[in-house]
């Protein structure tokens, strides 16, 4: 089964930056975080980045945007690209297939992080030297790694539940781009004006007894319980008899 | 390897009220071409599918090398290749790399993948376009690629949905070289084709199915044979009268006149001379006569026909 899975990453590996109409996409793909995540807002929020929490913004956003370039185009693609019923038809399990594309996509988001995270190190200590060099604090390194590894699972087990609804690349990508960002688009004015009226009903004051780790041991808590459920949903679709019919 | 790589018993597949396919009873001897004939949608795609337990019957079943269907669709998959309706290649990787994730998918060792791969390619002609990108090549290479990646783990049973479906005359002879070569090895084939040429050419045995029902089954001389024969008759004199006498006799199935020529089907097991005979008298001058079986086409539209009719 590894052997299988990692097959299946390795040609995942292989097709990424071989569509020759999307050279130039995934060149923007690598280029746009980098400058905006690895030089703009680090730059910006100096010191604060390495110890003050803003480096999560990263963390949110890269394993989002990687996943939902890349999932839709690994499964949806395969379809469109008339290849799925070969691959179906090969001795491969049905959940090797899946895992082998999931772990391809949600390895490159956590890497992109990585990278980005350490570039962005490289440019606070460049643009804010103080004489002394500056480092990430073990805490804000494992809440960025651990939410960026949730966000990445979350993503993928909605691209692939999406995917699998698709009629195209294009449209998996844009249905779970709307189902990623719709979500905090509409939830977080809401929850602003709630605890503007209700100040008792702010986040903070609810989980304050629980302290800062407590808070977010129970955010990351919530959100792998979602990522597991929405991924445990995605293996139960993908099952050949219902890929082959569609 | 069984002597029969496939047993179907009543294999039934419904989609809601569409019977794909219907009380489909045969066996695939082990080592022979099987040619699988059918008109579009007569479900020829659909028992590929079941064959490879991609799809469950809906009733009846099927055995594939001894596994069942149902049950048992990853020992089949582990032992067959195919070749589907598209030719499932990544247009973006090179040739080497689609044989070398098939490669890998089977398991083959890296020393094996690279020695089976340029076997197949410069047997196929394609070494030398090994670095290209599939998708800049023509329709006819890339069905022999995927012919090549359909047989790269040597399977004893390949799964061929019309591979020379829309290929040119030559890109077709050339996939028809391959598979031609490929009967030779001792491999079990089930080709489906709508090119009854290259059935009568490769198949030992070939079964007709319309609307998902088997209608015909047997080797294309047997199917040639058990039909209609022809006698073709240039000359003059023909008229209206002696094509009535024709039409009319028990063992004349059809007389039409075409200029200087005059078509006769008779039975299979008609006797010409009474009908040379029969000319004569009636004052044909006779130039020539040319008897000959129906062609597996013409068997196959008439299987057809007589289809349509019976509905």
């Amino acid at each position: 089964m590894n052997g299988d899975i990692q097959t299946v990453a390795w040609k995942e590996w292989k097709s990424l930056f071989r569509q020759r109409e999307n050279k130039l996409k995934a060149l923007l793909t690598l280029l746009m975080p980098i400058a905006v995540f690895a030089v703009y807002v680090p730059w910006d929020a100096g010191t604060h980045w390495t110890s003050g929490g803003t480096s999560i913004y990263a963390a949110i956003a890269i394993p989002m945007l990687i996943v939902l370039l890349t999932v839709a185009d690994s499964f949806a693609g395969e379809r469109e690209r008339h290849t799925l019923a070969t691959l179906l038809a090969s001795r491969l399990p049905d959940r090797a297939i899946l895992l082998g594309k999931a772990a391809f996509s949600i390895g490159l988001a956590m890497a992109m992080t990585l990278v980005i995270l350490a570039i962005a190190l490289l440019t606070v200590n460049f643009t804010h030297w103080e004489g002394e060099l500056l480092i990430y604090t073990p805490k804000i390194v494992l809440v960025d790694l651990g939410l960026s590894f949730l966000i990445a699972l979350l993503v993928t087990g909605a691209g692939v539940l999406i995917s699998l609804r698709s009629a195209s690349v294009q449209e998996a990508q844009q249905t779970l781009a709307a189902a990623v960002l719709l979500p905090p688009t509409i939830l977080g004015p809401i929850l602003l004006l709630v605890s503007r009226a209700k100040p008792e009903l702010r986040p903070r004051a609810l989980l304050g007894h629980l302290g800062e780790t407590g808070g977010l041991m129970i955010f990351f808590g919530l959100l792998l319980l979602l990522a597991i459920a929405l991924f445990a949903l995605a293996m139960a679709r993908f099952q050949r008899a219902k890929l082959i019919l569609r | 390897m069984p002597e029969t790589a496939i047993r179907l018993d009543n294999l039934t597949r419904h989609f809601r009220t569409v019977r794909a396919v219907n009380n489909l009873s045969l066996d695939v001897p082990a080592g022979t071409i099987l040619g699988f004939l059918g008109p579009n949608g007569a479900g020829k795609t659909t028992t590929i599918h079941l064959l490879l337990g991609l799809l469950e019957p809906t009733r009846g079943s099927a055995r594939v090398l001894g596994f069942d269907s149902r049950t048992q669709g990853g020992e089949i998959r582990e032992r067959t290749g195919a070749l589907l309706e598209h030719t499932g290649l990544y247009e973006h990787l090179t040739a080497e790399e689609n044989l070398e994730f098939y490669g890998r998918i089977w398991r083959l060792s890296p020393t094996e993948r690279r020695k089976r791969a340029e076997e197949l390619l410069t047997n196929m002609g394609l070494w030398d376009r090994r670095a290209d990108r599939v998708g800049s090549w023509s329709r006819g290479m890339k069905q022999k690629l995927a012919l090549a990646r359909a047989i790269l783990h040597n399977p004893p049973l390949v799964f061929l949905d019309e591979p020379t479906a829309g290929l040119d005359v030559l890109a077709a002879q050339a996939v028809r070289d391959e598979l031609a070569a490929l009967a030779g090895s001792g491999i079990t084939i089930f080709l489906t084709t709508h090119n009854m040429t290259e059935a009568e050419r490769l198949c030992g045995q070939v079964a007709v199915i319309r609307n998902g029902t088997l209608i015909a089954l047997g080797h294309p001389d047997e199917l040639r044979g058990s039909s209609a024969a022809r006698v073709e008759v240039v000359g003059s004199g023909f008229d209206q009268q002696l094509l009535g006498i024709l039409r009319a006799r028990p063992d004349v199935t059809a007389a039409e006149m075409l200029n200087d020529r005059l078509s006769i089907e008779t039975s299979a097991d008609a006797d010409v001379a009474p009908l040379v005979d029969l000319m004569v008298n009636a004052g044909v001058r006779v130039e020539e006569i040319r008897r000959g079986k129906a062609s597996l086409e013409e068997v196959f539209l008439t299987l057809m026909e007589e289809g349509e009719d019976s509905e």
